[in-house]
Order: C-alpha cells, then structure tokens, then sequence
C-alpha cells in the first residue's frame, strides 16, 4: 500500500507530533523511570537504590492478586463484548432512517464521561433507589453489589458491556459495509449457508477492523479506574481493585514515590506485553493465510 | 440490497429482537438517569416509582444558577476544543506522511506512537504533575489538553492514516499535473476528500478527552476544575444528593449528543471510508 522509495524529508511530517508526545509522553514517562530507581527521602535527599522497588513491587501479594483479577477482567470483557459486537453489527439494516438513529444512539454510551458512567449505574443497581437493583428484589433476588463480591463483578461487567459494547458495533459495522456486493452475489451463486458467508467472506475482511476493536478493548480495560472507583471504590474488601486503583492509592493516597514508580513501569510493561502479544498472534495468522 | 438472501422472516425478526434488546438495555439506565434528575433527593429515597410522579426542574436550575457548575463545564469545553485542535494539527500532516512515503524508522516510529496509547494515565499522574506545576501550566485548561495528547495524538494519527492509505496516490499525482503547490492540494483537495475521516478523529478525540477523569482532576485545583471533577468534589462534600448528581450527570450527556448529531453522517459514511480491509 506504501510508495516504495524512501524519503527522509517526510521526517518533517511527523516532528510535530513527536514534539508533542516528547512533552506529554516522554518526559513523564523518564521522570517515572529515574524515580523508580531512586529512594527519595526529600527533595535534596535521594539515594540510589537500583532495583530494589522492582523487586518489593513484583512481591507484592496485593499486586499479584489486582493483577490476576486485572487479567480475569479483561479476558472476560473481550470474550463478552467482540463476538456481541459482531452480531450486533450483523444485525443492523445496511442503510435508511432506522441505521442512522441507531446508530447515534449506539454511540451515547461512548461520549458519557466516565465517572457518569460509573454514577449511571450506581443509580440503576442500587437496592434502595435502582431500577435494576429494585427489580430483582421484587423477584426475590437479594442483589447488592457492595457486599457481595460476586455481584460487584457482574455489576461491573454489564456496566463495561453497556458502556463500550458499541465501540465494537461501530467498527464491526463499518468493516461489514466496505464489503462489494459482488462478494454476496457470488456467494449466493455457490449456495453459500449464511454461517459460510460469514466464516469465509465477512470475517476475513473484518480482520483489520477487529485488530483495532481488540486492541482498543484491551487496552482501555487493562487501564480501567475511574468506572470502579465511582461504582464500587475497589471493594467489597479488595475484590474490585484493579491495577490502576491499585496504583493511585499508592502514589497519591500514600504518596511512596519510587514504588509508585517501579509499579508503573510494570504496569506499563504489562501492558504493552499483553498488547504486543496480540498484535503479533494476528500478524502471524495473517502470514499463515496468505 | 447488498446483503446475501436472508434465510426468510425468522432471520429479519432475529435481528430485529436483538437490536430492541440492546437498544433498551443502552436505553433502561439512561431513562433512569433522567427520571432521576427530574426527582428531589427526598423524593427519590422516600418512594419508588417508575414515573416520576411529581417531575421538578429544582436541580437542573440549582447547577445552572451556581458559578461553580457553570465555570465547570466551561472549562471542561474549554480543554476539550483545544485538545481537539492540537491533535488534529500535529496528526493530520503526520499521517499524511505516514501514509504517502517510506522513510527511515517509520514502521518504528509508527508503532512506537501507538505504545503511548498503550500507557496507562495513572502511570503519569505524578510527572504529570510536577511537569505542568514547573512550566507554570498548572490549574490550566491547555495543561489538561496537553495531557490528553497522550492518547488522543497517537488515536488520531492511527485513525487518519488509515483513512488516508485507501485514498488512491494517483488523486496527490493528478494535482501536481494540475499545477498545485503542495500546500494548495492539501489544503484545497486532500483534506476535504477526507473531511469524514477528521469527522470520525473529532468524536473520537472528543470521546476520549470529554470522558476523562483521572488526568483532568490531577492537573487541576480551583480556576480549571472541569465538570467531571466538580460532581465528584461538590456532590460528596454536601452528602449525597441523587437528584442533583443526576441533573450533573443529564447535562454532562448533552455535549456528547450535539457531537453525534453533528457528525452523524461522517459517523454512517466517515466510520465504513477508512482502511477496514
């Protein structure tokens, strides 16, 4: 898709944008490194401590445990929202009247801001005032998600499946619309079953679009704070307190400035790692096909 | 019309039935939300009710009435517009080059900018901070859009260039034929070709900077304090008030739909134009 012949003065193009993120990534994120390695006492009184943050963070149990439920999260949250994402972009008519308000209206949930998000449905659930929480005590369901940890994690996840399941139908959906007629046409001409169409012409092109929608998922839910913190504040016990709540209680409810930063730097490593990993799973498959 | 046959009614009725089901599963919190705003706080812990019985616009005036809500969301605005320019200037010419030549380190360059994307913002909070206090941009709007740079730069340029690689290089060829100085085909021909792929960076810039909590409430004290952060602060310092927290939480929607609206046809056409193959 690219010109093949170099030229470095499109090296122009791009300084803006990497002296913007040089401000507003690069620093930072040297200034987190330097404190990581450091024991700061005072302003004027640091000592080099080397790796010894790294390795009281990676003991930490508190850490192992936010981490592994971290994980349990989003694994859940793609395993949910990608394949009811896709079925729901199945769904959708190709064009009119219907489309266009559907969509505006699958688009809300997106633009809400996230602490919102997380009242939204601290209204809806709770059990004294909440539509949800309500309803299913009349039915004899005693739901409260602040004591009882089970539902706190249900809580949680429908909040995250109503808040971004639509992110996955905007995507899934445009992919699905670029797809030429002639494809459904030739289709039909063999006799193709609709779970044929799908398997071997729909989900191949929506391969590129799904990358993005995956990649979007993981790392928006490996990142999640402030929907938690509003809906649940971590709890009950700890049973909600992913790594970014984790995290915020130790550098600025604590304020231990070189753990804070050995975590962020794991944190961040985490992260890319579990990004990398599926970047490269896809780009492999991709090798397989062609 | 593009659609294969349609195994009869029962698939039509199929989809039909998991659109109504999503839609009110989007639809049931939302309405609570608003029936919420339009009750009083005793009210709304007194009795339940399905309809609000006795509808009161009490909270949305007490938010309109008070400087602090108001300066709030002016704020908040006011970060929002400005993140979105910044973002859009660096990223456009970006991704233009992204998309148009090969030069040295640009697939590293490329992936590299995504990783920023990857970090999360309560790694930055404290840097963030001291950054921002020692250039004086504290308690400003422009330190918050800075900070959502973070994401929204590395979003846009990821966006745009997909966009921009499935516009055929023949359209760049025929301008210089045509005599256009570089910056007149930009400007003249190549960005209004893609004005639905700056559509889509525009609500997607919007969404992920309107939305944010965590970065906007560090890099803010009193003169910046954004919407979001006034719901939480204000709301938990006077106890509890559902109906107004509600109210908050109405109007903090009400942006969000003017920007759908706006870009509902980029949002139909701008979302199906981009690189999706």
């Amino acid at each position: 898709m690219r010109m093949q012949k170099q030229d470095n003065r499109a090296w122009l193009g791009v300084l803006p944008v990497l002296l913007i993120v040089a401000f507003s990534a690069v620093i930072p994120l040297m200034t987190v490194v330097n404190y990581s390695v450091q024991d700061i006492l005072d302003i004027n009184t640091r000592l080099f401590v080397g790796f010894e943050w790294y390795r009281e963070t990676l003991n930490d149990h508190r850490l192992q445990e936010a981490l592994g439920r971290q994980l349990l999260f989003s694994s859940l949250v793609i395993l949910i929202e990608i394949p009811l994402g896709i079925v729901i972009a199945l769904a959708l008519p190709r064009k009119g009247k219907l489309l266009s308000i559907l969509l505006i209206l699958f688009a809300v949930p997106l633009l809400i801001p996230w602490n919102v998000v997380g009242t939204i449905w601290q209204i809806f659930a709770r059990s004294d005032i909440g539509l949800l929480g309500v309803s299913l005590d009349f039915f004899g369901i005693g739901f409260s998600y602040a004591s009882n940890p089970l539902h706190a994690w249900i809580t949680l996840l429908a909040m995250d499946v109503w808040h971004w399941t639509s992110l996955v139908v905007l995507l899934a959906f445009a992919g699905l619309s670029s797809i030429a007629p002639a494809y459904y046409q030739a289709a039909e001409l063999d006799g193709a079953s609709r779970w044929q169409v799908f398997r071997f012409i729909e989900l191949p092109r929506l391969k590129g679009v799904l990358t993005i929608a995956v990649l979007l998922r993981l790392m928006d839910s490996l990142m999640i704070y402030t929907e938690p913190f509003v809906l649940t504040g971590g709890g009950p016990g700890n049973s909600t307190t992913f790594l970014s709540q984790y995290l915020a209680t130790k550098a600025v409810g604590q304020f231990d400035l070189g753990p804070a930063a050995a975590f962020s730097v794991i944190y961040f490593l985490i992260v890319l790692l579990v990004c990398w990993i599926f970047y490269t799973a896809v780009v492999k498959g991709e090798g397989r096909d062609r | 019309m593009n659609r294969p046959r349609e195994n009869g009614r029962s698939h039509a009725f199929g989809a039909y039935l998991l659109l109504t089901a999503y839609s009110t599963y989007l639809l049931l919190p939302l309405y609570w939300l608003v029936t919420m705003a339009l009750r009083n706080n005793a009210d709304i812990l007194g009795s339940f009710e399905l309809f609000p019985s006795n509808p009161t616009i009490k909270n949305f005036a007490e938010i309109f009435l008070n400087e602090v809500w108001r300066s709030g969301f002016s704020n908040s605005l006011s970060y929002v517009a400005l993140n979105t320019a910044i973002s859009l200037t660096v990223a456009l010419p970006a991704a233009y080059v992204f998309s148009r030549f090969r030069f040295l380190g640009d697939r590293q360059l490329f992936f590299w900018l995504l990783t920023n994307r990857m970090a999360p913002p309560a790694v930055f909070l404290l840097p963030f901070f001291q950054l921002y206090s020692a250039v004086g941009l504290f308690d400003t709007p422009l330190a918050v859009a800075l900070a959502h740079c973070l994401f929204t730069v590395p979003l846009a340029v990821w966006i745009l260039e997909g966009f921009m690689a499935g516009i055929p290089k023949e359209i760049d060829e025929m301008a210089w034929l045509d005599g256009h100085s570089f910056l007149s085909f930009f400007f003249r021909i190549f960005l209004p070709i893609n004005r639905g792929a700056i559509g889509v960076t525009v609500f997607f810039c919007f969404m992920f900077s309107w939305v944010e909590l965590l970065l906007a409430r560090t890099l803010t004290a009193s003169d910046a304090k954004p919407i979001v952060v006034v719901m939480t602060r204000t709301v938990s310092a006077s106890g509890l008030d559902w109906g107004l927290l509600s109210a908050a939480g109405v109007l903090t929607v009400v942006p969000g739909l003017v920007i759908v609206w706006f870009v509902r046809k980029h949002l139909v056409q701008g979302f199906t134009l981009g690189r999706v193959s």
